[in-house]
């Protein structure tokens, strides 16, 4: 109960930070609104709705994505910055149960990037988003945030090591914008890609949303998504446990 | 003499300031992964919607992805000597502007034509694109002079960012701008006819018009009218950069602005 406590507050507390920064805020909706804007481009030439609307709904989950992977892959340096990683790492609850909120709090705010680009499409190229099963739409969302939070947690860990994570943040976004299928269907990658796309959560979460809104049953992919998440989060709890003792042992943990 | 000394000693200088923290941690995922992803992304996208060959995508991106290098150091002229504190003690010297932000732009013309130049030749290799062995000299004039054009709008983002607090956040508007309006992905004949006409008075777009004749075998003379304009088009973003960053210079120190923007 705790922990869940500590993980919620520590959310909200985390989206208000993260909200603060009009520059930022504007960036987080425009720059994936670039990439989609130049898909819906692409796709308008096939004259096929449902490609467009199959295209929308890709690009709405890059923003999610975009919003995550540079912030959470520079996650402790920011706090190392700040001064506040000894401060967080000293308290007694885990450090994952600190951590997880801040990249839950990174994808949740690629929320409005996600409503952007579907406003983006409707009003300029007029795709109309009818959703077959609302109700699952509604769950897929916040499953894919939490899939796509708990990967950002995983990288924040994984990288804490290279001092400029954020640059690896920053060439990650396209790779998985393209091989988890955002765009472009599965099929067309050779087949060495679709064991990666299979094991990176926004490719479940991307399908959850369209299966959702296009029909289909999105209940297989979100439970893959959930299976995932959960994945990342325990892979990552243990990292963090092997993380902080190297740095607490060679009393690197405030070095940038 | 001096004039000579602060463009060439000082842009090295700067330049070799940037690479300091602009380190191969830094350089390989930003210049050499990330506009190969880029290619890919496109490409797959059009094999998608079956809009272009892979050559289209390749030249288009690949030359695009000059204008990280051009807008972000150029940015990063005035960002980074803010962040270092060291812009007003540059500003306060009575070295000629001219030579001491011209100086600083040659290193990231020269940048910027690696970036596109790599992402042309790895780009091509990884989707089997072929470009004939006479369009390869004509094919690094047109991206050098793309460069240019590129870090001439780049030399406006440095004046803006007197300004504008946030340059890596005007670098990236600006790099998707020219994403979507320069035929980098769609052809302008597919754009609405206002997007095309801007696009005429951006970087970019007659450079990777021209290189996407070059590699379809065209000869540089049935080029040139292109080629001559992305060169005008850079010389006018150049000055308009020079004398835009004066404007704010002068701006900046009656408000007393310079370190905060």
């Amino acid at each position: 109960m705790k922990a869940l406590r500590l993980i919620g507050i520590g959310w909200v507390f985390q989206l208000k930070m993260l909200s603060r920064s009009e520059f930022d805020g504007l960036l987080g909706v425009l720059w994936p609104l670039f990439f989609a804007t130049t898909a819906f481009f692409m796709f308008r030439t096939t004259h096929d709705s449902r490609a467009l609307l199959y295209a929308a709904l890709g690009s709405s989950v890059m923003g999610i994505w975009s919003s995550t992977s540079v912030a959470a892959s520079s996650a402790l340096q920011r706090e190392r910055w700040y001064g506040t990683l000894e401060l967080v790492v000293g308290t007694p609850a885990h450090f994952s149960l600190v951590l997880i909120p801040i990249t839950l709090a990174m994808a949740t705010v690629g929320i409005y990037s996600m409503a952007a680009t579907l406003l983006w499409g409707w009003a300029l190229f007029g795709i109309g988003v009818h959703i077959v099963h609302p109700l699952l739409f509604v769950l897929a969302v916040p499953v894919t945030i939490l899939a796509i939070g708990l990967l950002g947690f995983l990288l924040s860990v994984t990288v804490v090591r290279y001092r400029t994570a954020w640059a690896l943040g920053n060439a990650l976004e396209y790779p998985v914008w393209l091989v988890c299928g955002f765009l472009v269907p599965l099929s067309l990658f050779p087949g060495w890609v679709r064991p990666i796309s299979w094991a990176l959560a926004p490719t479940w979460g991307v399908r959850a949303i369209r299966q959702a809104a296009l029909g289909g049953s999105p209940f297989w992919p979100m439970a893959a998504c959930v299976g995932l998440a959960a994945l990342y989060g325990v892979v990552g709890a243990l990292l963090v446990n092997t993380v902080l003792r190297s740095a607490r042992r060679s009393a690197s943990l405030s070095l940038t | 003499m001096t004039s000579l000394r602060i463009f060439f000693i000082g842009g090295l200088t700067s330049y070799r300031a940037l690479f300091n923290w602009l380190t191969p941690w830094i350089l390989v995922p930003s210049f050499l992964v990330a506009p190969l992803f880029q290619i890919l992304l496109f490409a797959y996208i059009g094999r998608t919607t079956r809009l272009e060959s892979d050559e289209f995508y390749v030249i288009g991106n690949a030359i695009q992805y000059a204008a990280i290098p051009c807008l972000f150091a150029m940015g990063n002229t005035i960002g980074g000597e803010r962040f270092q504190h060291t812009l007003p003690l540059v500003l306060a010297t009575p070295a000629g502007r001219l030579p001491l932000f011209i100086g600083r732009s040659l290193p990231v013309i020269v940048n910027g034509f690696l970036v596109a130049a790599f992402a042309l030749v790895a780009g091509g290799a990884l989707l089997g694109v072929h470009v004939p062995l006479s369009a390869v000299a004509p094919l690094v004039l047109v991206v050098l002079i793309t460069s240019f054009s590129c870090t001439g709008l780049g030399l406006v983002n440095a004046a803006l960012g007197l300004r504008v607090r946030e340059t890596a956040v005007l670098s990236n508007i600006l790099f998707g701008i020219l994403l979507v309006f320069c035929g980098v992905n769609v052809p302008l004949s597919s754009l609405p006819d206002w997007m095309s006409t801007i696009s005429e008075g951006l970087p970019l777009t007659h450079g990777i018009a021209a290189a996407r004749r070059l590699a379809d075998g065209a000869g540089l003379g049935s080029v040139a009218g292109l080629i001559g304009a992305e060169l005008l088009i850079g010389c006018i973003y150049a000055i308009a950069g020079y004398l835009l960053l004066r404007l704010m210079e002068v701006e900046s120190r009656r408000r007393g602005t310079l370190e905060i923007a």
